[in-house]
């Protein structure tokens, strides 16, 4: 790693005039950020913890609309999301091993927008709101393609609020090397409408599949999707770990399997 | 430099560290705790699993001046007072739940983080709490196997065998 300081602030007003210095870079629970910073692909001069902020730490319901804190680990949230939004906390439990979940965070994977990650389907699929210090955006506008948000310099996720779907499930086709999705369906069934986010999939990194949401809008069961085209190959990412056909192929089925084990 | 102060098996420390400064760097280097091992250094393997106030982390993935004010638990706390192994140690010796021994420590320290949580967990538990734990022996039926016995649990000759 290239040498870089390290403060600590304790509230997120402390923390948005740490970041206001030159090269400044938050730090959520670092379980991407530092493998890239050993690997040198980052040069910050002074690194922002934002793991002190006990105010960014929650998980709590507010009537029809789970609000977590950026702050909140995985683990914590596949604990106590899993009363009020079992498709979330189900989520949130499979997210790397155990020690990765007491570490990582829902604030620093928002903010990261890895393609393949997982809470950028479930944001999607549920039409989440994504807080900041400064504003609210919808999850349509935040996420804008692979690594890219529409957060801007300095600006950290302090709350993520989900409307609370009345079924949902999230399939994840686990890349077991990594454990991120090969492809992930996040699939939301609320009263007027379904969401489904898919991850790791498209070269654009997160979307909706709208053709398949519409299908399942009128009649929520795998059968309703036989008619639907899957989204086109030649969108998806290519790697050795799946070809984009392969990867495009994947999608409706995960779709499949998330609309029949929706609870 | 930054100034940390934190518990480390029961004894307060306060040291200097650097920014760029990893918990397991600290704990090997200015504690001489050797027994938190690096593995990968890439967070895949878990030879470096250690407890922050009482949560499973890998100290390769986090920074000592983030540990400031916590309590860290490794290893070389893990023995009873005595000095005797404790009962998660005793088992991996009883159940020959180490070959190399590079990898026990994490190990350990995993199945110490989930047997306070599920103290009777299922087999499948056990395996799927290890996910982030790997043993370049493949020793894992025999770990698996310590873990039940630790747990007061029966030890069934477990699958594939």
């Amino acid at each position: 790693m290239y040498a870089f300081e390290i403060e600590r602030p304790t509230s997120v007003a402390d923390a948005v005039s740490a970041l206001s210095a030159d090269e400044a870079q938050p730090l959520g629970g670092g379980q991407t950020l530092i493998p890239t910073l050993k690997q040198r692909l980052a040069m910050p001069s002074k690194l922002v913890s934002l793991a002190g902020i006990e105010e960014m730490k929650y998980v709590r319901r507010d009537g029809d609309v789970l609000v977590i804190g950026g702050g909140t680990t995985h683990g914590r949230i596949a604990r106590e999301a899993a009363e009020h939004f079992p498709g979330l906390a189900a989520l949130a439990g499979k997210i790397g091993d155990p020690a990765v979940r007491n570490r990582g965070t829902i604030g620093g994977s928002i903010a990261n927008n890895d393609p393949s990650a997982c809470y950028p389907s479930a944001a999607m699929a549920c039409g989440a709101t994504i807080v900041t210090n400064s504003r609210e955006i919808a999850a349509d506008d935040y996420f804008q393609g692979m690594f890219t948000t529409a957060l801007e310099e300095g600006e950290i996720v302090t709350e993520v609020r989900f409307p609370i779907p009345e079924k949902s499930a999230y399939m994840k086709f686990e890349q077991i090397a990594s454990r991120f999705p090969l492809v992930g369906v996040f699939v939301a069934k609320f009263s007027d409408r379904v969401g489904v986010g898919v991850t790791g999939a498209s070269n654009d990194g997160v979307f909706r599949w709208t053709e398949a949401e519409e299908a399942l809008a009128g009649n929520f069961s795998a059968d309703a999707l036989s008619g639907v085209t899957a989204p086109p190959a030649s969108d998806m990412i290519a790697d050795l770990h799946g070809t984009a056909e392969y990867r495009a192929h994947l999608i409706p089925v995960m779709t499949r399997r998330g609309v029949a084990a929706a609870a | 430099m930054t100034e940390v102060t934190m518990n480390v098996n029961g004894r307060k420390v306060t040291r200097s560290v650097r920014g760029n400064e990893l918990l397991v760097e600290f704990l090997r280097e200015q504690l001489r705790l050797t027994g938190t091992h690096v593995g990968c250094d890439t967070s895949q393997c878990g030879a470096c699993c250690v407890h922050v106030n009482g949560e499973l982390v890998k100290a390769c993935t986090m920074f000592a001046a983030e540990a400031d004010g916590a309590e860290v638990a490794t290893i070389e706390g893990q023995a009873n007072a005595d000095g005797s192994l404790n009962v998660i140690q005793q088992a991996f010796q009883d159940y020959h739940g180490l070959q190399c021994g590079f990898c026990t420590p994490g190990m350990v320290m995993s199945a110490a983080s989930l047997l306070k949580d599920n103290p009777k967990p299922t087999e499948e538990e056990i395996r799927h709490h290890l996910q982030g734990n790997i043993c370049r022996c493949t020793g894992y039926h025999n770990i698996v196997r310590a873990i039940m016995a630790a747990s007061g649990q029966e030890t069934p000759a477990v699958a594939a065998e």
